[in-house]
């Protein structure tokens, strides 16, 4: 399996069920509005202008459209908050488009954006692939860029189009480190969707930086099979907590019923996506937290300067620690994370950028199964090739 | 509490969040009128229960505005069906699809607000017997109203003259108005008291058990519940039955996973709808087919 298809392949699974809802959210909320937005939306189809000059050379509108909730303490928010951000850095003119369904919605989102003026658009949502794709074909002097989609063809990839990403384990199994470390009772807890290859990285990542801090933690899984599910999240909570459980952490896309569970139940989280903390101020260890702003800034940079053709970004980009561009951070420490802690944690953090990894082997599987060999180093697209969950993981990767 | 207890009492919990929309939608479907906007009155309940419990901090005040908010939407299903003569199945779709958008936009300022949910009430005595104590008597008091509301349900279709009328309109309206009664009147009522259920159905789940509220969150459960009101015939202990059956086959997927039982997560996954078919066709429906007669026109003559 290729590197970043896995970021793709979890954003399909996620937008499989609200794809269908947002469409009849929009459809139902467009009849109340009586098409005034759908008016201006599409309206007569612009070609973007001729290819003269370079794709978004001195763009001064830039766009960026969201498939949820702007305030959903998760995926989107941390989009809509590095969109405002970068903008005021750059002093460019940001369009935010929220809740826009992964249909031909997205064509006119993006037709309207290039209507009043922007030259650069973020399509943010894996859905969203397609309509960015075959816009960008369509639109060659509008630099259109992919959130964690990944360019395959047919062809070569279009002067004006790229993808972006970033390496989600690395920061993961930090927080599985503050997990195991302030853990009484040695036992974790993981809320998950799916069985999809990041989701497994993060979890053995997650165990694995916990046995770096407390090699008894045992990290139990609960898979929901829905990436925002409320009731299923707080039966999976529950029967952790119930458990013994004393730290809880997910993949899920809105966090804060696992948060409110673990609160209610004395627990404490590591979030994923966003910084959550104000939701539990005191259980709240750390996290896993998108920061593209400064992904925006060079993206738009480039693009304003006239060399996004051929540049990095023209390309299937992902970020990482080692290269010190890993869009996915850290998060803020919360009180139970002490001065010793988080400076072992930063310095675990140091070594990623010098190279090291979470999964030098050896690593073994829970079920005996020898995962990476000793003193091997896997490589990204092995990495995401793992199917199995390592030792001190309780829960098996279904056969699909 | 063990494995087994925690099923249950989790069953409990989640099977409430479908029992109080089922419950409504006997009713409604006694008087003849099928609603499948269930699961929009409960997400407006779940919504407005929510807002209201952030707003004021009164979770109590929460479930009421959140009932109400169901039997808006129901009322506007009535009115279209019952007066204006709608499809009912296309009118229920339609009231779905509005509390979709709606709540997806009234509630974007809601996502990730705290607020503070009903709190557990243990019953004392009842709430410390061993083994039972725990799951069935230390819950949120929507739990113990649910208790309460199906043998009254019950008591009031088929032991009271009220009750008679309602299923008589649910079989021959043109009867009870030669009866000297109003059948749209007594459906309208009917199908709003349902969907008031609804709307307590959705604030269990808002502030009674989750504490959160998120767009869509009821997830499809809304149409669990009609479909439990299918399968149990039309009679309010077989609903309690068949709502808890699905609570705690819900719940014991994740006791399952808790405890390191190798089952296939998509088998969990789609446990709960198959037990609750299996079991309640099997039991439940065996004999008599108790189709109010409205609501097996409306499911046979679409016009």
């Amino acid at each position: 399996m290729h590197a970043s298809t896995s970021a793709g392949r979890e954003a399909r699974a996620r937008r499989l069920k609200s794809h269908a809802v947002r469409a009849v959210a929009a459809l139902a909320v467009a009849g109340l509005a009586a098409g005034c937005s759908s008016a201006s939306s599409s309206s007569a189809p612009s070609t973007g202008g001729g290819s003269s000059s370079a794709p978004g050379k001195g763009a001064s509108t830039v766009g960026f459209i969201m498939v949820g909730e702007e305030n959903d303490q998760g995926y989107n928010q941390a989009v809509y908050t590095a969109a405002q951000a970068a903008s005021k850095d750059l002093g460019v003119k940001p369009l935010l488009a929220a809740n826009v369904p992964e249909t031909t919605q997205v064509t006119a989102t993006m037709q309207a954006m290039v209507n009043e003026g922007a030259k650069v658009i973020f399509a943010t949502s894996y859905g969203y692939y397609p309509f960015a794709l075959a816009f960008a074909k369509s639109h060659p002097s509008i630099v259109i860029v992919h959130q964690g989609g990944l360019f395959t063809g047919p062809g070569k990839i279009p002067a004006n189009f790229g993808t972006y990403w970033g390496e989600a384990f690395e920061p993961v199994s930090l927080g599985g480190m503050a997990a195991g470390a302030t853990t009484k009772s040695d036992k974790l807890g993981f809320v998950y969707a799916f069985p999809i290859a990041q989701t497994i990285d993060n979890i053995d990542a997650f165990e694995l930086g916990a046995q770096l801090t407390n090699p008894k933690a045992v990290t139990y899984t609960e898979a929901t099979s829905e990436w925002c599910d409320p009731l299923k999240q707080k039966t999976a909570a529950a029967a952790l907590l119930s458990q013994g459980a004393d730290v809880l952490s997910q993949h899920q896309d809105c966090q804060s019923t696992v948060i409110e569970a673990a609160k209610a139940g004395g627990a404490s989280v590591v979030g994923y996506h966003y910084d959550a903390s104000d939701l539990d101020p005191t259980g709240w260890l750390t996290g896993s937290a998108w920061q593209w702003a400064p992904v925006y800034e060079s993206i738009a940079k480039t693009a304003i300067a006239g060399s996004f053709t051929g540049s990095r970004y023209n390309a299937n980009w992902v970020g990482t620690f080692q290269a010190d561009d890993n869009p996915l951070g850290l998060a803020s420490f919360g009180p139970k994370v002490d001065a010793s802690l988080q400076s072992r944690i930063t310095a675990k953090l140091a070594t990623y950028k010098t190279g090291a990894s979470i999964f030098k082997g050896p690593i073994t599987c829970n079920n005996g199964k020898t995962l990476v060999p000793a003193g091997v180093t896997p490589t990204y697209a092995q990495i995401n090739a793992f199917d199995c969950f390592v030792k001190g993981v309780v829960g098996t990767v279904p056969k699909s | 509490m063990n494995g087994l207890q925690q099923a249950l009492a989790g069953g409990v919990e989640s099977g409430t969040v479908i029992l109080f929309p089922a419950l409504g939608e006997l009713i409604g479907e006694r008087a003849g009128i099928v609603n499948l906007g269930s699961e929009g009155c409960m997400l407006a309940g779940a919504l407005a229960a929510y807002a209201l419990t952030a707003e004021t901090g009164s979770p109590v005040l929460g479930v009421f505005v959140g009932a109400a908010a169901g039997a808006l939407i129901g009322m506007a299903h009535a009115y279209l069906v019952v007066r204006r003569r709608a499809d009912q199945l296309a009118s229920g779709l339609v009231m779905w699809f509005l509390a979709v958008g709606l709540t997806a936009v009234l509630g974007a300022a809601f996502v990730s607000r705290t607020a503070t949910p009903l709190e557990v009430v243990k019953i004392p005595l009842l709430g410390s017997i061993p083994g039972l104590g725990p799951i069935l008597f230390d819950h949120d008091p929507l739990v113990y109203l649910g208790y309460a509301l199906v043998p009254l349900v019950w008591w009031i279709l088929f032991r009271t003259r009220a009750g008679l009328v309602l299923r008589a309109t649910g079989e021959r309206p043109e009867v009870v108005a030669v009866a000297g009664r109003r059948p749209e009147l007594i459906q309208i009522a009917a199908v709003s008291i349902g969907a008031a259920l609804a709307g307590v159905g959705g604030a269990q789940l808002s502030v009674g058990y989750v504490d959160n509220w998120f767009d869509d969150m009821t997830n499809g459960y809304g149409f669990v519940a009609v479909a439990v009101v299918l399968f149990a015939a039309w009679r309010p202990l077989w609903v309690l039955f068949g709502s808890y059956l699905f609570g705690v086959a819900l719940a014991s997927a994740s006791v399952l996973q808790a405890h390191g039982v190798a089952v296939n997560q998509y088998l969990l996954d789609a446990l709960p709808y198959l037990v609750t078919i299996v079991v309640l066709v099997a039991v439940a429906r065996r004999g008599s087919n108790q189709a109010p007669e409205g609501v097996t026109r409306a499911l046979t003559n679409t016009s």
